[in-house]
């Protein structure tokens, strides 16, 4: 089984992020990039299913140089090589062009199982592995909290808010998982020092076969305006309860329409 | 406005000095300690255990035990991957860290250097993984900085080694499926390789301790303890066996003892941001600041000092001196950085609420072990003088 996974180099998820006054980008440089939380999941995934049905998995990751760390990071836990798409002209681009690069890096190179983490943690959008199946022209089989792989059948639970969906495709599909799906393993120290050594394969949009001026800022379909910083939090009330502390809460929630 | 850096190593720009790889693996012993330790070792020192069987296991799937040795399924890695790698389980807990150095730079160490090639085979990749744990019995109920006069004898009886006496304060020794034990022989000190199910080892777990709590402290007795003839090992003879060891862990230490001191640093800098007296927060008072500072200066010393010795050691050019300026100098900062630590909390400064206190007596144990204080000084006064202080 060919796998691929999508991973992408986010902020620090605990860092403050910040937005750059000049162009209204995000300011990357000013916080540690890590490799986005549920693309652990989804390499995870990938290298499970790698232990039990065999196969090749690999890394696919479109960013500037530095995401190359968060390559090597999958890399050390277990994955065997890495694709690296990384242009100049690329800063800046929506989802749409994120997309199209990733497709045209994806499409006949053979994989049966494209697997993402549902959501990045800075844009939150939750729509590129849809789109990438929609370019692709693969079934989408998102939202994953399981996989089944049985033959060149693929099977999901699709977690809703009520339970969950059963959702079959034959591959080749693309495929997207929520975190409750397995628990990330921790690179081992042999898999960093061996991380170094695995093929790595370094390409630009137009090895991606997508022109140039499709792609970052100047054609994106969706600019930011402006921003502002979210207002400071205003102070609470301290009610003192003197017997009646149950009464005052249910008449706040009363006067703010909560019930 | 300035900007605000309260992580000391950021402020020193240490992540400069390392590789990629190096903060790679740093990054997960960190990741790891967040997830597995810290929620629940303050639990662990309370009731005064650990469980060991199972964080050997998980250390040893991240590599984590004899990291630093060639071959044998261990990770081969570099003196500043294991520095760094003691560093962040230490900011979890010493005991952990104990738990680490004495498996692989006391335990391990001891069979790769000066093991036959028999012993290495049996024991190493078990080890490595953790499904086998090790101990390393030095000290002696009477000798303890001087252990050159240790009473444990091993005589010959035909083929067989027979070993009589007892150690002290023996870490992992209760958990422990394999001892290395110095005696005493009629060809001077020797290393022995002693599985610990052989009749007549018997180890007695050591209670009451303040400090090391979540780790396991040890007396062991040896009562005519039969082993076989390849026991021993081949390699070294004397002193400089345990000594060759201990200067590994001690390595291990000038990293380790920072993990302790940044974690209470980082405590205690979060928590005077954070209460307030006099209707202002504590952190802004200048005796505050002066204590924040000099331990920030302290321990980003302490950390180019112990940078400088594993980069030394990468090059197999440190000598057992300057790892006792590094043992010396980073327990010592270390033990001062986390009893300041303690007064900027307060009443809060003596509850395992918070990690100081823990730190703070742990590292009481970390100042004592693997040379005291004392004896690393009046090593490196002998250096400066060339007299000896202590013999
Ligand atoms: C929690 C813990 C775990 C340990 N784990 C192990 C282990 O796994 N294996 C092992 O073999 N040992 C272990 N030890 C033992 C440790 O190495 C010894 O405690 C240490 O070497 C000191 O020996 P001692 O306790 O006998 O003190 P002593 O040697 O009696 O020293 C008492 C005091 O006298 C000072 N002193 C002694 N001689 C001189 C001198 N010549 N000049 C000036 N001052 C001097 C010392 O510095 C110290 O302050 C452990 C100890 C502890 C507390």
């Amino acid at each position: 089984m060919k796998i691929a996974v999508c991973v992408k180099q986010v902020p620090d998820t605990w860092a403050e992020k910040r937005l750059r006054p000049a162009d209204s980008l995000l300011d990357r440089e000013s916080a540690e990039g890590v490799l986005n939380e549920l693309d652990e999941y989804a390499v995870e995934e990938a290298l499970k299913i790698q232990e039990a049905h065999g196969g090749e998995v690999t890394i696919v990751s479109m960013g500037p140089e530095r995401a190359v760390e968060t390559i090597r990071k999958a890399l050390s836990m277990g994955a065997d090589a890495g694709i690296h798409i990384v242009d100049d002209a690329l800063s800046g681009s929506d989802a749409l062009a994120t997309s199209a690069v990733l497709a045209g890096v994806l499409k006949d190179r053979g994989f049966d199982l494209i697997i993402f983490g549902s959501e990045s943690t800075d844009a939150r959008m939750s729509v590129v592995p849809a789109m990438v199946s929609e370019r692709l022209g693969l079934p989408q089989l998102t939202f994953a909290q399981k996989v089944d792989v049985n033959g060149g059948t693929i099977t999901i639970e699709r977690q809703t808010d009520y339970g969950f969906d059963s959702v079959e495709a034959s591959s080749p599909v693309v495929v997207s998982v929520v975190e409750k799906i397995n628990e990330p393993r921790y690179p081992s120290f042999k898999g960093i020092m061996a991380a170094k050594k695995k093929p790595l394969e370094t390409l630009s949009v137009a090895d991606a076969g997508v022109a140039a001026g499709s792609v970052g800022t100047g054609a994106a379909w969706s600019v930011v305006a402006d921003f502002a910083a979210r207002p400071p939090k205003a102070a609470g009330t301290i009610v003192n309860d003197e017997g009646a502390g149950g009464v005052k809460i249910a008449e706040f929630l009363a006067t703010n329409k909560i019930i | 406005m300035t900007m605000q850096v309260q992580d000391v190593f950021t402020l020193f720009s240490i992540d400069h000095l390392l590789s990629e790889e190096e903060r790679a693996i740093q990054g997960v012993v960190r990741n790891f300690v967040d997830d597995q330790i810290r929620p629940y070792v303050a639990d662990w020192f309370e009731e005064g255990t650990l469980p060991a069987r199972e964080l050997a296991l998980e250390l040893g799937k991240l590599g984590m035990l004899g990291m630093h040795l060639e071959g044998y399924g261990c990770a081969g890695m570099s003196g500043v991957a294991y520095g760094l790698a003691a560093l962040e389980i230490e900011a979890g807990d010493s005991g952990l860290r104990s738990l680490m150095s004495v498996q692989g730079s006391l335990a391990m160490y001891a069979i790769h250097a000066f093991g036959s090639e028999e012993q290495r085979l049996e024991w190493l990749p078990r080890m490595a993984t953790g499904e086998a744990i090790g101990c390393f019995g030095l000290t002696e109920p009477d000798f303890g900085s001087n252990p050159s006069g240790m009473r444990t004898t091993a005589r010959r009886d035909g083929d067989d080694w027979v070993i009589d006496g007892s150690k002290i304060w023996i870490t992992n020794g209760n958990v422990a499926d394999v001892s290395i034990v110095w005696a005493q022989t009629e060809d001077g000190i020797r290393g022995f390789v002693a599985p610990t199910s052989t009749p007549g080892f018997q180890a007695n777990l050591i209670h009451k301790k303040m400090s090391l709590r979540a780790s396991i402290t040890s007396e062991l007795v040896f009562t005519s303890m039969r082993l076989p003839g390849d026991a021993m090992l081949p390699g070294v003879r004397g002193m400089k066996g345990p000594l060759s060891c201990l200067n590994e862990a001690r390595f291990g230490i000038a990293f380790g003892a920072l993990g302790a001191a940044r974690d209470c640093l980082e405590s205690a800098t979060a928590y005077a941001i954070n209460r307030e007296q006099f209707d202002r927060p504590i952190a802004g008072f200048q005796l505050t600041q002066k204590k924040l500072v000099d331990m920030a200066l302290e321990l980003g010393k302490g950390m180019l000092l112990a940078l400088h010795l594993g980069r030394l050691k990468d090059e197999h050019r440190v000598t057992p001196e300057q790892i006792s300026l590094g043992k010396l100098n980073n327990a010592r900062e270390s033990l001062a950085i986390a009893r300041e630590c303690r007064s900027i909390l307060g009443g809060n400064g003596i509850s395992l609420e918070y990690p100081i206190i823990r730190h703070m007596n742990n590292l009481e144990s970390v100042f004592t072990y693997e040379g005291t204080n004392e004896m690393h000084t009046l090593i490196i006064g002998q250096v400066l003088t060339g007299i000896s202080a202590f013999r």
